[in-house]
C-alpha cells in the first residue's frame, strides 16, 4: 500500500502544477498591478551611482519632490527601443523622467541613449539589478509613476505604446500631480 | 467555384479527421479491454484516414495562402500578395492557428507511421497504442476546430491585401525550425502511447521498450535539430548575436529534450537488463507531458516571450484542460497500474546500470531546475508573493555545474560493464584519458583565445573527458579483430549512434565554453571610410547602399574586411530593412561563418550626418554549438538504423502486411 501511495506522488505534483497554471491563466503578465502599487508603498530605498557619472551617488530622495516616471530599461531590451519615442514625448510635455539602467554596462547604456535619445533627467545605474529587484521588476521595460511624496502610484509592465501614453500614463500623471 | 470553396473543404476535412480520430481512440481501446478483435481492427484504417484528412485540411490552408485568399482571416493576417511564394508556404505555420494545425498534422503522421511499422506487435498492443494516439489527436483537432479555426472567413469585408508575415519570420530558419521542433514534440507521443498501452495491458516487461526505442530516438533527433535551428535562427535573425536566451519558450523545448535524453538511456537499461521498469514508463509520460506543457506555455500567453503569438484566455483554458486530462489520466493510470512489487535486478554501485541511473537523476534535476526557473515568476505571482525576475544568471549558475557533474559520469558510463565493474580496471582504462584531458584543456585556452581562462579550460576538460574514454574504448573493442578497420566495422550502428551522440554533446560544450568567454563585441559609430579593428580583423565601411526588395526597402552598408596585413580581403553587407506592409524595421545581419570563428556585422540606427551605429562581433567556435547538435541528432538517427530494428520493420512487405492483417481480422 505504501508503494502505491508513492506512485501517486507524480500525479499529486502534477495537480499542484495544474492549479498554478490555472491561476496563471487569470493573471496577465502585462498590465498587472504589482504588489507595490496595491499597497501604495514608498519607493524602495537604494544607493547607486548614475549611468552618466560613476562618481555621483544617488538615493531614493532623487525620486521625491515632483511626480516622476521611473523607467527601467536596458540596452539589450528591444522593446525599450520601441518605447523611446513615447518617453521622449513625455519629457517634452515637461514630465520628469528618471531611468533605471538595468543589467547593463555603462558603455552600452550610454550608447543606447546616444542612439535613441535621452528623455531622462538622470539614469540610475543598476548593473546587478538591486533596485530592480526591490521594485519587483519582472522584465524590462517597466515603468513606475511616483508622486511628490515618493509613493508609487502606478505601475506599467511592458512597452508603453502611443495609445498607452494617451489613455493611461497621461491621465495617471494628471491624477497625482 | 471550387477554388472559392477551398477553405470550406479544409474545414470539413478537419471535422472528418476529428471524427476518425475519435473512432481510432474509442473502438480499439474498448476492443482491447473487451477482447473484440473486430473493434481493435479499427485502429489502423482510422489512423490512415485521420492522417489523410488532416493532410487535405493542411493542403487547403496552404492553397488559400498560395492563391492569396484574403477572405480567410488567417491568410489576411499573416500573408501579403507581395510575399514570395516560399514564405507563403511557411507562413502557414507562422501563426497560432496554422501551427496548431501543423501539430495535429504531425501527430496524425506519427500515428500513421506507428500503424504502418507495427506489424509484428501483438494485436491488443497495436490497438492500445493507436487508441491512445487517437485520443490525443481528438483533443488537438477539437482545439483547432473550437478555438483556433484557421479557415475562419472575413466576409463580407475582406481586405484587398494582407497584413504580411512578421518580417522576423521571413527566413529559412523559420521555414525549418517549427516543423523540426514539432516533429520532436509530437514524436514523443509514440513512446508515450507505448508506455500507456503497456500499463493498460499489464505487460510491463522489456518487450515494449524494444519497440519504443527507435521511435524515441527518432523523435529525440528531430527535437535536437529543432532546438539547434531555433538557436541558430535567433543568432542571426534577432541581430544581437545571442544563441540562447533562457526564454520561456526555449526552455519549453529544452524540458522534453532533457527528459527525452533520460528516457533514451532508461529505455536502454530496461531493454537490456529488465530493471527501472516503472521509472522508464514515468519518464515516457513526463517527456510527452512536457511537450504538451511547452505547447501550453507558448499558446496560452501565461508567460511573456518573443514567441507568444496570441494571448487568448479561452485558448489557454482549452489547452490547459487538454493537458490536465492527458497528463492527469496517464499519471493516474501509472499510479494504479505500475507494478506494485519492485523486483529489481541487482547491480553493483559501480556498474553501467548505476551510472545510467545517476545520469537519469541528474537529467531530471536539470529538468526541474529549468522548469522551476520558467514557472517560478508565475507561481510567486499566483501566490501574491511579489515578483521576481529569473534570468540567465539563475540558469547558468545551476545548469553549468550540473552539466559538468553529468559529464564526469558520461566519461565512465560507456566504458563500464553492466551489473558490476571492477574499480581497479576502470581506473586502469581511464587514467590516461583523464590526464590527457586535463593537460590539453590547460593549454588550449592560450591557443584559442591567447589568454588563460578557467571557464574555457573547464569546458574543454569536460568535453575531452566525454570523448577520450570513448576513443580508448574503440581501441579496446577492436583489439582482437584481424584489422582495426574490420573491428570498427563489426561494431553495431547503435554503438556508433551512442559514440556520435556523446561526441556531439562534447562539441557543443566546447562551443558554449569558448564563445561565452572569448567573444568580442564592439558598438561603433561609422560612416563611409571609417575602420574598426576587432580580434585582428579590420572592418572598413566602403559605401552605403539603398535598394528595394520584393516587400521591403533595404538600407545597407558595404564593408571590406581584412585579416591582419593580409593581401586578400572580402566584403560583408549588413542591411537594415523596412518591411512595407507593417512598417517594421529589421536588421539583416552580415555573417562570415567559419568553423573556428564567425564575423558578425549588424546595422544599428541611422545617426544622421551619414553615419550609422554598427555592431561588430567576433564569435569564436560558435558553429560548434550547432555542429554538436547535428552530431547528436545524427547519432540518434543512426541508432534507429541498427539492424535489430530494421529486421523488425522490414520483415514483410509493408503494404501487403497491412492489407492481410486488416482483411484477416475483419470477419472475426
Amino acid at each position: 500500500m505504501k508503494r502505491r501511495l508513492l506512485l501517486m506522488l507524480p500525479l499529486l505534483g502534477f495537480l499542484v502544477l495544474m492549479l498554478f497554471l490555472y491561476l496563471g491563466l487569470g493573471l496577465n503578465p502585462f498590465h498587472r498591478e504589482s504588489k507595490l502599487v496595491q499597497d501604495a508603498r514608498a519607493f524602495p530605498a537604494f544607493e547607486l551611482s548614475t549611468l552618466e557619472d560613476p562618481e555621483r551617488r544617488v538615493d531614493e530622495s532623487l525620486i521625491k519632490g515632483e511626480v516622476t516616471l521611473v523607467n527601467v530599461w536596458g540596452e539589450w531590451c528591444p522593446e525599450c527601443k520601441r518605447e523611446m519615442p513615447q518617453l521622449l514625448d513625455l519629457a517634452e510635455r515637461g514630465i520628469r523622467l528618471v531611468g533605471v539602467n538595468w543589467k547593463d554596462t555603462r558603455e552600452k547604456g550610454l550608447g543606447f541613449l546616444d542612439e535613441f535619445g535621452d528623455p531622462f533627467v538622470v539614469n540610475v545605474f543598476d548593473p546587478d539589478g538591486e533596485l530592480a529587484f526591490e521594485l519587483g521588476v519582472y522584465g524590462a521595460p517597466e515603468s513606475f509613476l511616483v508622486d511628490a511624496d515618493g509613493v508609487i502610484r502606478y505601475h506599467h509592465t511592458g512597452y508603453i505604446s502611443p495609445s498607452d501614453l494617451r489613455d493611461t500614463i497621461l491621465p495617471e500623471v494628471e491624477k497625482w500631480q | 467555384m471550387l477554388i472559392q470553396m477551398i477553405p470550406e473543404i479544409g474545414h470539413f476535412a478537419l471535422v472528418v479527421a476529428m471524427l476518425m480520430a475519435a473512432v481510432q481512440a474509442v473502438m480499439p481501446l474498448a476492443g482491447a479491454a473487451l477482447r473484440r478483435p473486430l473493434w481493435m481492427a479499427f485502429a489502423r484504417p482510422m489512423a490512415a484516414g485521420q492522417f489523410l484528412f488532416v493532410v487535405i485540411a493542411y493542403l487547403c490552408l496552404t492553397a488559400s495562402y498560395l492563391f492569396d485568399d484574403f477572405t480567410v482571416a488567417n491568410v489576411a493576417n499573416n500573408s501579403n500578395s507581395m510575399l514570395p511564394w516560399y514564405y507563403k508556404l511557411s507562413a502557414v505555420w507562422g501563426n497560432h492557428e496554422g501551427s496548431v494545425l501543423l501539430w495535429s498534422l504531425m501527430l496524425a503522421g506519427w500515428s500513421y507511421m506507428a500503424a504502418r511499422f507495427s506489424r509484428d506487435l501483438p494485436r491488443d498492443m497495436v490497438a492500445r497504442v493507436l487508441g491512445v494516439m487517437g485520443l490525443v489527436g481528438v483533443g488537438f483537432l477539437a482545439f483547432v476546430l473550437v478555438t483556433s479555426n484557421p479557415f475562419d472567413r472575413l466576409l463580407p469585408n475582406a481586405p484587398s491585401d494582407g497584413a504580411d508575415l512578421n518580417p522576423l519570420l521571413q527566413d529559412i530558419g523559420l521555414i525549418l525550425h517549427p516543423p523540426m521542433l514539432y516533429m520532436g514534440y509530437v514524436g514523443f507521443s509514440v513512446v508515450f502511447a507505448f508506455a500507456i498501452a503497456a500499463l493498460l495491458g499489464g505487460r510491463l516487461d522489456a518487450a515494449w521498450t524494444r519497440w519504443a526505442r527507435p521511435w524515441t530516438n527518432l523523435a529525440w533527433a528531430f527535437l535536437t535539430v529543432g532546438i539547434a535551428l531555433g538557436s541558430w535562427w535567433a543568432y542571426y535573425e534577432l541581430g544581437w548575436g545571442g544563441w540562447w536566451f533562457w526564454d520561456p519558450v526555449e526552455n519549453a523545448s529544452l524540458l522534453p529534450w532533457l527528459t527525452g535524453t533520460a528516457l533514451m538511456h532508461s529505455l536502454a537499461v530496461t531493454e537490456k537488463r529488465g530493471s527501472f521498469k516503472s521509472w522508464t514508463v514515468l519518464l515516457a509520460i513526463f517527456t510527452f507531458s512536457l511537450s504538451l506543457l511547452g505547447t501550453f506555455l507558448v499558446r496560452s500567453g501565461v508567460l511573456t516571450s518573443v514567441h507568444a503569438f496570441a494571448n487568448d484566455p479561452s485558448r489557454g483554458f482549452f489547452i490547459l484542460v487538454l493537458l490536465g486530462i492527458t497528463v492527469g489520466l496517464s499519471l493516474l493510470i501509472f499510479a494504479l497500474r505500475a507494478p506494485r512489487v519492485s523486483h529489481q535486478v541487482g547491480f553493483n554501485w559501480l556498474s553501467r546500470d548505476a551510472l545510467l541511473l545517476i545520469n537519469n537523476i541528474l537529467l531530471v534535476i536539470m529538468t526541474v531546475t529549468v522548469l522551476m526557473g520558467t514557472v517560478y515568476p508565475l507561481l510567486l505571482d499566483a501566490l501574491d508573493l511579489g515578483k521576481i525576475s529569473v534570468g540567465p544568471p539563475y540558469f547558468n549558475a545551476l545548469f553549468v555545474p550540473l552539466t559538468v557533474i553529468m559529464s564526469i559520469f558520461m566519461g565512465l558510463g560507456p566504458v563500464s560493464r553492466w551489473k558490476r565493474m571492477d574499480g581497479r580496471e576502470l581506473v586502469k582504462r581511464l587514467w590516461l584519458s583523464g590526464v590527457a584531458a586535463v593537460v590539453i584543456a590547460a593549454v588550449m585556452p592560450f591557443i584559442i583565445g591567447g589568454e588563460w581562462n578557467l571557464w574555457v579550460a573547464l569546458g574543454l576538460v569536460t568535453a575531452l573527458w566525454i570523448v577520450l574514454p570513448l576513443v580508448r574504448d574503440l581501441f579496446d573493442k577492436t583489439r582482437n579483430a584481424p584489422t582495426r578497420l574490420a573491428g570498427l566495422k563489426k561494431l553495431s550502428l547503435a554503438h556508433w549512434g551512442m559514440v556520435l551522440g556523446h561526441l556531439g554533446l562534447a562539441v557543443t560544450i566546447v562551443g558554449v565554453a569558448v564563445v561565452s568567454n572569448f567573444a568580442i563585441e564592439r558598438n561603433v559609430r561609422m560612416s563611409p571610410g571609417d575602420s574598426v579593428s576587432v580580434a585582428g580583423y579590420t572592418f572598413t565601411m566602403r559605401d552605403l547602399t539603398s535598394r528595394r526588395g520584393p516587400n521591403y526597402i533595404g538600407e545597407g552598408a558595404e564593408f571590406e574586411v581584412r585579416r591582419g596585413d593580409s593581401q586578400r580581403s572580402f566584403f560583408m553587407n549588413p542591411e537594415k530593412r523596412t518591411y512595407i506592409a507593417r512598417g517594421m524595421p529589421m536588421s539583416q545581419v552580415a555573417l562570415r561563418p567559419g568553423l573556428f570563428r564567425d564575423l558578425y556585422l549588424a546595422m544599428g540606427e541611422d545617426l544622421g550626418d551619414g553615419s550609422w551605429a554598427m555592431r561588430v562581433q567576433y564569435k569564436p567556435f560558435v558553429r560548434w554549438l550547432w555542429l554538436g547538435a547535428l552530431l547528436m541528432a545524427a547519432g540518434g538517427a543512426l541508432a534507429v538504423a541498427d539492424r535489430r530494428y530494421r529486421r523488425l520493420a522490414t520483415a514483410k512487405d509493408p503494404e501487403k502486411a497491412v492489407e492481410v492483417r486488416t482483411a484477416g481480422e475483419a470477419p472475426a
